[in-house]
């Protein structure tokens, strides 16, 4: 299938799908979408896994959470301030933890969200235990009430697609280009003359923009900011999403947070909520015992597996 | 004075837990020529290489590229004052194709490797010159494929195209006949001669052949340190170097027009 087909056809069904679903889950399922996105423009394209992505989704959601409560924007000035907060704190740890190789990255990255999670946990500003509640979602630029769902909806089907189409350019301009020498063979670009931790935190600075801006519209969706957001299950149900979906392709990470969050909401409605943990971790068994790249990395192989089997069924002419 | 030498490498010590790998080595690579560094398996040449191109810091010693003392320098910053390195085991980018492989390098000094919001539409204008580079080393029908499907000699080659594209002052290459066939091997050498015109080039090499037609200088590096420097005629005949590398026996000598035998041998197949 042509891929411009593919993605018009995904544009329509996500303008009527708050037809059929209800749409805070859809939003919801949208916001997780971004942040996994955000971090697969890290993992599947710049080649760095972080364990600490929850402290950019954290830092948007209390930031704009904050800003709005106490400050009375407009929303799309809280989003833009929740957003330069997470790439900020992004340029900072960046900064910090590029220098370091594989699992070194990992730790570094997760000793740093910790951190955050304390400062959150701690700060006056924050609501400790019981988070920001009863944020306004406001008015968007003055005029569109965004307590109706509909309209918060196409907002956050906008700051998606959005999004989407920055990582889809970063990965396909010229730093795209050197992103992925870089990730396929460091040391040889460091021959040709490349400073790679400079393109490495550029990638990360995006990417913790990003989460953040996903964490500032899930805070303007629920009008809640908690330490849920900055916890590390948050920085693992992350990797899991786009591990999922399937990393360095670029639906996957969509894909693998409507899995998740449809797991999450099918068990927590019912007497099941304590198996939530436990259902995700088998499908992440499964996902890496049957689709190594992923459902979306996956699914071409299947598509060709398919039709080579069908032509091998088919009479020889 | 200095500019007789593109690079000098004074006293270059290099301390790995336990051993000294390199010990003492200076070296010093004329303008123009085709300088080999040869030496059996684990003699350091490799390790040699890493500390010219600060991809190891020396434990001790100097290094000056143009005259102009170059050892505080970074692996990148060395890349682009002019002195480039290609690896041992090949090094290309897999996941990008063959064309992308040699515009990567033709990219940089355009100054728009940060410009991350600008589509990459924009580099077709280097599709020219990367075409031309592949032509050079008779690639360029590959242009579109995967760089991970090319073969080993093939790499290579697209290695040698990559690195030309920086248009350095002085080449270093960690074996580009390694693992190749009798033709890939005949059509590197003579790749690297066509490239000795533009720019000077430092060799490890294992095939005697290749080093014998194409080096102006060798250096026979043997347990981290300096066996021997000099034109073939001297290396070859220095008694040190033919007890380490031959098998041959001294009547064979001079046999093949003024070439000492060794030169059909391959050091691989002698340790020391
Ligand atoms: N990072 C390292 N740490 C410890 N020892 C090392 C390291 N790198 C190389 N060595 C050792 O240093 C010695 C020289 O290695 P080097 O790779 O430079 O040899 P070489 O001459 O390139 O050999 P070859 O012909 O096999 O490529 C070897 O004994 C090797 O084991
Ligand atoms: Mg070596």
């Amino acid at each position: 299938m042509n891929k411009r087909t593919l993605y018009c056809a995904l544009v329509v069904l996500a303008l009527l799908a708050p037809l059929a679903v209800y749409p805070v889950f859809l939003m919801k399922v949208l916001c997780f979408g971004l942040f996994a996105c955000a971090f697969n423009l890290l993992l599947g394209f710049g080649g760095l896994l972080s364990f600490g992505h929850a402290a950019f989704l954290g830092t948007g959601a209390y930031v704009t959470g904050y800003a709005m409560s106490t400050w009375g924007l407009t929303p799309e000035i809280g989003l833009l301030v929740g957003t330069l907060a997470s790439a900020a704190l992004g340029l900072v740890y960046g900064a910090l933890a590029v220098r370091r190789e594989g699992i070194y990255f990992a730790m570094v990255t997760l000793a740093l969200a910790q951190l955050m999670f304390f400062v959150y946990l701690q700060a006056p500003f924050t609501g400790g235990e019981d988070g920001l509640q009863g944020i306004p979602r406001g008015q968007l630029l003055g005029v569109v009430d965004l307590q109706s769902n509909m309209a918060m909806y196409y907002l956050v089907l906008a700051i998606f697609s959005g999004g989407f189409l920055l990582i889809h350019r970063t990965i396909h301009s010229p730093f795209g280009q050197v992103l992925k020498a870089i990730r396929d063979n460091e040391a040889r670009a460091i021959s040709l003359g490349y400073q790679v931790d400079r393109y490495k935190l550029l990638v990360f600075v995006i990417s913790a923009a990003l989460a953040g801006l996903a964490g500032a519209t899930k805070t303007l969706v629920f009008q809640l900011a908690s330490l849920n957001d900055v916890h590390w299950l948050m920085s693992g149900e992350v990797v899991l999403m786009t591990l999922v979906g399937g990393m360095g392709t670029f639906l996957g990470p969509l894909v693998g947070a409507g899995v998740l969050v449809s797991v999450e909401h099918a068990l927590s409605s019912g007497t099941l909520g304590a198996y939530v943990h436990v259902a995700m971790g088998m499908i992440f068994v499964l996902c890496v015992l049957l689709f190594r790249r992923g459902i979306v990395g996956e699914f071409p192989h299947l598509v060709s597996k398919l039709a080579k089997g069908i032509r091998r069924r088919l009479p020889m002419r | 004075m200095t500019t007789d030498y593109v690079l000098e490498a004074r006293g270059l010590i290099k301390a790995f837990k336990g051993f000294t790998a390199v010990d003492n080595v200076s070296l010093n690579v004329r303008r123009g020529d085709i300088h080999a560094l040869i030496g059996p398996n684990g003699a350091g040449k490799t390790t040699v290489f890493n500390l010219l191109t600060k991809f190891l810091s020396p434990t001790r010693g100097q290094l000056l590229f143009n005259g102009r003392d170059i050892t505080s320098l970074s692996p990148d910053r060395i890349a682009r004052i002019g002195m480039v390195r290609s690896f041992q085991i090949s090094a290309v980018f897999p996941d990008l194709s063959v064309l992308e492989n040699v515009r990567v390098a033709l990219q940089r000094h355009r100054g728009d490797s940060f410009f991350f919001w600008r589509s990459e539409t924009s580099l077709a204008s280097l599709n020219g010159r990367a075409l031309e580079l592949l032509e050079s080393v008779g690639l360029a029908a590959f242009a579109p494929h995967r760089a991970a499907d090319l073969s080993y000699g093939r790499k290579r080659a697209l290695e040698i195209a990559t690195t030309l594209a920086l248009e350095p002052e002085l080449l270093l290459l960690d074996e580009p006949t390694q693992g190749m066939g009798h033709e890939d091997i005949d059509a590197v050498a003579e790749l690297i001669r066509s490239v000795n015109r533009q720019c000077t080039v430092l060799m490890v090499e294992h095939n005697l052949k290749v080093v014998a037609d194409l080096s102006d200088r060798i250096t026979v590096l043997q347990r981290g340190t300096v066996l021997i420097e000099g034109d073939y005629q001297t290396v070859s005949a220095d008694p040190q170097v033919r007890a380490a590398y031959m098998g041959v026996d001294e009547s064979e000598d001079g046999q093949t027009s003024g070439r000492p035998a060794i030169a059909a041998g391959r050091m691989q197949e002698i340790r020391v």
